[in-house]
């Protein structure tokens, strides 16, 4: 039994969730909740990958191992963004991103 | 409107509910935890996808170690003495307005292009299949390695990176 | 059979309500504590609902075992590569008849729970909502754990209730106790959880050799005749041992963890540190029997298995641990002062019971034991919760009025309520609470045709004394061991004076603690009408034996009809059997003649406040004082297991540190006292290296400075004489026409200065206030915030990617 849903539902959702996601990394204060955001951007392309795997090429392998992929780097980026958090945290004693502007022209 | 249907609202509803809930919560730690109610979503939609073995590794890598990491790093970086009350920036109206048609044009693209192909069957073994390009040298062997170099440099980034002096 | 049953696949909820429970608690409702509780006890009462509906749809299908259970249509739920695992629902009759008791203890408890955490009252436990999500939580883990098809979810649920137990009985993890040897619950549950995972890890490697010799788990197919056969003539590994048996003995070490068995049943005592209603639920009814569940799931392949092997004289491995456990576990009960330290070791001997009848093939009477032991067990652990939160609020009573108008804040003296030395005379304090604990304790001792224990344990007495006399002689004796104790028990709490204050103010439980005790009090007595054997000479047969012929076709139904089954211990005995009296007297006469001695010693002339407990006193004096001793600390389990195992492991530990690291050492630097450390071999090694490199640098640098330095200064050297040279000639010649041309120069440059002035100063200085002023304005852009740069950034990008397209696509 096939898939019931059209492609374009997927993609949609994806849309949305990736915008979701954008908007979490451009409007929040807490660095974590950015990271966050990102997240959930991912998981948008995440969707996308799988759903275009499963409509255009079911029988290969390369849809699901680009999401793989995707996970291994999504998790080395959480890592080390969470140490950069925590080493600011551990100088500055704040994770307001907006308030480490030393970059301040 | 088949069980199919029903299921893509219900996951969908979950996924993008919890995502709007990510990034309005004040509090923080609630974020994270809708996030992680967001990922159980996206492991439903890749059940409907026929790919349960991502939808596994959803739940492993994403809800069990991605989202406990960012838990602990919520715990270690708490501030009891000033805790953050607003949660927006002050650009969050220009992220709004920036995002939303963004959201536009893009289902706009999708739509206005012609998905037609039919979807052929996932055959029965496309597990094995994944399986055995991810070890094969003519295929996925060196993105694969390469993935894993990459694991291992984070990992000693992030320790050194953390340390305590 | 796979059918589409309608009301049996109702069972598919029974395990989802309570989930929800679960997870809606902590995420919604935390903080509103009647809307948590009115939750779970909603979703365990709907589970109850349905669990019935399934119980009686099966009992009058009626549902068989084996091939003639219940299996559901399946659901693909797990790919692994080539395969997929089935799930599906399965109910047989040992499934039912464990849904018909399990969602109804499960219910009395939680309604208990609500009087028990003090709802309503000022001292209501903080964490109440907590309490009942992780309740709710065990719940689904036993529901679970029933309802499904294979072994592989059967484990899942297994432990989720493993890790409900380390949560419940660690509940008020910040309880400390003045003593430092007495056990605090933070630890209880670390040990709860550790001992009952060596078990696991036996049941882990049964399961995966089972899987990896019939490619899966499901009970269809592992119970089914050719791969019965097949397990029990294939030799494992080369050696003796059939798979059967290997697999088995695996299996059982699961339940000998879970259960409590000994030798690992040193968990089982501390876990009395959590709160009552977790005790009753977890400790008595429900996961406990999950052990022996899992011995009446498996009994195929018990009966599969070669018996001789691991037997210990005639008696079976499996049957010799559990009689072993029931005596010994007896004996340690006679010196416990705890009330809930009683009730633990008597759970333990219990399950030991259970575990001995089915050792010995006595499938419907260790099945039926379970079943009501589960009742009346459950309600001496909540009759005994009501005895301590009385005992807790005499105190306070007797505290408050002591201090009424003195200080406000006062250090209470510890007080432990469940002390049984400090309780007496309760039953006119607390009558409703007394007469529910008498009853279970009645049943418990095997009290004749009133109480469902007596049926139950006379029907194992009789299966053991056809099957294996040493096994009947070692459980009759544990049964009159048992009644004493109990006796003990009832007089100590109840009879005589109250020998302290608190017991003397101990006011009677509110009733939503009191009812659930009425309700299974009830069962207690009636269930075991369910179960008469039809052979008893007078009121046998007047009411069919409905259990034995329900539960027994699950066994008889499953393979080559009886005399493949029970071939556990060559032992045909649950067929239709002459009736013998001399178990049934025997037993009867164990029981009461307990009873009666415990009446002698301890209830005939209560306990005075202060008095020795007499069995000690007696002990004593002759000459057994140091076994008494020896009764009280648990044959030194605990104390070996520490030495042998806990220590080890932390020295162990230790001194791997120090190899990595090296011994800390304290030292002190500025003032302040530091551990250090030295000496350690990998860290050694480290800064060998280390040390080897900055020689090396160091060796570089003394070439730097004496080598390469003396060849610099003989260049500096040399280039000073030949300066010196052209120092004398420029002073004489060059310098005459140099200062003339000087004169001439300075003529033209104070021209040009005038220029300079005048016109091109003013330009650029025009051009730099041009610029400065062009720059306050872009400067603003330049905010420092990382997240503005990023908005202009996906601006600029989106404007780029539309100029794109419509460039491209649209031809403008």
């Amino acid at each position: 039994m096939g898939p019931q849903i059209p492609l374009e539902w997927y993609l949609f959702l994806a849309a949305a969730l990736f915008c979701i996601g954008a908007y979490g990394v451009l409007s929040r204060r807490n660095a974590i909740a950015i990271l966050m955001g990102v997240e959930l951007m991912l998981n948008a392309v995440n969707i996308n990958l799988v759903a275009f795997w499963r409509f255009l090429e079911p029988g290969g392998a390369v849809g699901q191992a680009f999401a793989l992929f995707v996970y291994a780097v999504a998790a080395a980026e959480v890592a080390v963004g969470l140490a950069l958090i925590i080493a600011t945290w551990r100088t500055r004693e704040t994770v307001i991103l907006e308030d480490v502007d030393l970059l301040k022209g | 409107m088949t069980f199919q249907h029903v299921l893509f609202i219900v996951f969908g509803a979950i996924t993008l509910g919890g995502a709007l809930m990510v990034v309005t919560r004040r509090n923080v730690f609630n974020a994270a935890l809708f996030m992680i109610l967001s990922f159980f979503g996206v492991a439903g939609l890749y059940v409907l996808l026929e790919a349960p073995f991502l939808a596994g590794v959803q739940l492993f890598i994403y809800i069990g170690g991605i989202s406990i990491l960012i838990i602990f790093a919520i715990m270690l970086t708490r501030d009891m003495m000033n805790p953050d009350l607003i949660g927006r920036n002050s650009q969050w109206i220009a992220a709004a307005v920036v995002m939303v048609p963004l959201c536009a044009i893009l289902i706009w693209t999708v739509s206005s292009h012609d998905w037609a192909a039919a979807p052929g069957p996932v055959p029965e073994n496309s597990i094995l299949t994944l399986g055995q390009a991810l070890v094969d040298q003519e295929g996925l062997a060196l993105p694969f390695e390469v993935a894993s170099v990459l694991l291992l440099v984070a990992l000693i980034g992030a320790v050194t990176i953390a340390r305590e002096r | 059979m796979h059918n589409s049953d309608l009301a049996l696949n109702l069972a598919w909820f029974i395990p989802l309500f309570p989930f929800l429970a679960f997870v809606v608690i902590p995420l919604v409702t935390y903080r509103n504590r009647k809307l948590s509780h009115s939750l779970v006890i909603g979703a365990i009462a709907i589970a109850f609902l349905l669990a019935q509906i399934v119980f009686w749809r099966a009992a009058t299908l009626p549902v068989g075992g084996g091939e003639h259970a219940y299996e559901s249509t399946l659901i693909h739920w797990l790919a692994t590569g080539e395969e997929r695992l089935m799930l599906g629902i399965y109910i047989d009759p040992a499934t039912a008849v464990m849904l018909f008791m399990v969602p109804l203890v499960c219910l009395m408890i939680f309604i208990y729970s609500v009087g028990y955490m003090n709802f309503g009252t000022p001292e209501v436990d903080p964490r109440y909502s907590r309490f009942f999500s992780y309740l709710s939580l065990f719940a689904t883990g036993m529901l679970g754990m029933l309802v499904f098809n294979n072994l592989l979810t059967f484990f899942i649920f297994w432990e989720i209730m493993g890790t409900c137990s380390y949560l419940l009985i660690g509940f008020w993890y910040e309880k400390k106790y003045p003593d430092p040897n007495k056990i605090t619950p933070r630890q209880a549950g670390l040990k709860a959880f550790i001992v009952t995972k060596i078990g696991d890890l036996f049941f882990m490697l049964g399961l995966a050799l089972l899987y990896a010799e019939v490619g899966s788990l499901s009970y269809s197919e592992i119970f089914s005749h050719e791969t019965l056969e097949h397990l029990a003539h294939t030799p494992f590994l080369g050696t003796q041992w059939t798979l059967a048996t290997v697999i088995a003995l695996l299996l059982f070490g699961g339940t000998v963890g879970k259960s409590a068995q000994f030798p690992l049943h040193v968990w089982l005592p501390d876990a009395m540190e959590g709160p009552t209603p977790v005790s009753a639920l977890i400790h008595a009814a429900t996961m406990v029997s999950a052990g022996v569940f899992l011995i009446v799931r498996a009994f195929p392949i018990l009966q599969a298995a070669d018996a001789s092997v691991l037997a210990v004289g005639s008696i079976p491995f499996v049957a010799f641990i559990g009689a072993l456990t029931a005596f010994g576990s007896s004996i340690i009960a006679v010196a416990q002062d705890d009330v809930k330290g009683v009730l633990a070791f008597s759970t333990i001997s219990q399950l030991g019971y259970m575990v001995a009848a089915l050792g010995i093939g006595a499938y419907v009477a260790g099945a039926f034991h379970l079943i009501t032991h589960a009742f009346f067990k459950a309600l001496l652990f909540l009759s005994s919760g009501s005895v301590i939160h009385g005992m807790e609020h005499g105190h306070h009573h007797v505290h408050e009025h002591e201090h009424e108008g003195h200080e406000e804040h006062h250090e209470e003296p510890w007080f432990n309520p469940n002390d049984m030395m400090n309780m007496g005379g309760l039953a006119k304090r607390m009558p409703r609470t007394f007469w529910a604990f008498l009853i279970g304790g009645l049943a418990l001792s095997g009290f004749p045709i009133f109480t469902a224990g007596f049926w139950s344990k006379d029907e194992i007495l009789a299966q053991a004394w056809t099957g294996n006399k040493v096994v009947f002689w070692a459980l009759a004796i544990s049964a009159g061991l048992t009644a004493f104790y109990t006796a003990r028990q009832l007089c100590l709490t109840f009879a005589g004076a109250p020998r302290t204050e608190a017991a003397r103010h101990a006011p009677e439980s509110v009733p939503s603690m009191t009812t659930p005790l009425l309700i299974l009090a009830v069962f207690a007595v009636i269930l075991g009408w369910a179960g008469i054997p039809e052979n008893l000479p007078g009121i046998g047969g007047i009411i069919p034996n409905w259990f034995h012929h329900f539960v027994i076709s699950a066994i008889e139904t499953g393979g080559h009809g009886e005399e493949h089954a029970l071939r556990v211990a060559g032992h045909l005995s649950e067929a239709s059997h002459a009736f013998e009296w001399a178990p049934l007297l025997l037993g009867m006469g164990f029981g009461l003649g307990g009873l009666f001695v415990g009446w002698l010693v301890y209830g005939l002339k209560p306990l005075q406040a202060g008095e020795m407990d007499r069995v000690e006193a007696g002990m004593h004096i002759i000459g057994l004082g140091w076994f008494h001793k020896a009764m009280r600390n648990r044959f030194y389990f605990d104390w070996l297991y520490d030495r042998v195992f806990v220590r080890t492991s932390i020295w162990l530990a230790s001194f791997f540190d120090a190899f990595d690291y090296g011994q800390p050492v304290q030292k002190e630097i500025d003032g302040k006292v530091v551990v250090v450390r030295k000496h350690g071999i990998v860290d050694g090694l480290v800064n060998l290296v280390g040390r080897f490199g900055r020689g090396l640098s160091r060796i570089s640098d003394w070439f730097d400075a004496n080598i390469v330095d003396a060849l610099v200064n003989l260049a500096g050297r040399a280039g000073r004489t030949i300066s010196e040279v052209g120092g004398i000639l420029d002073l004489r010649v060059v310098d005459r026409l140099v200062d003339l041309t000087g004169l001439g120069t300075r003529a033209l440059s104070d021209l040009s200065n005038v220029v300079d002035l005048k016109l091109v100063d003013s330009a650029v200085d025009g051009i730099g206030d041009a610029i400065r002023t062009g720059g306050r304005f872009i400067r603003p852009i330049q905010t420092g915030k990382v997240q503005n740069y990023l908005l202009l950034a996906s601006l600029m990008v989106i404007a780029l990617v539309m100029a794109f397209f419509m460039i491209l696509f649209l031809q403008i």
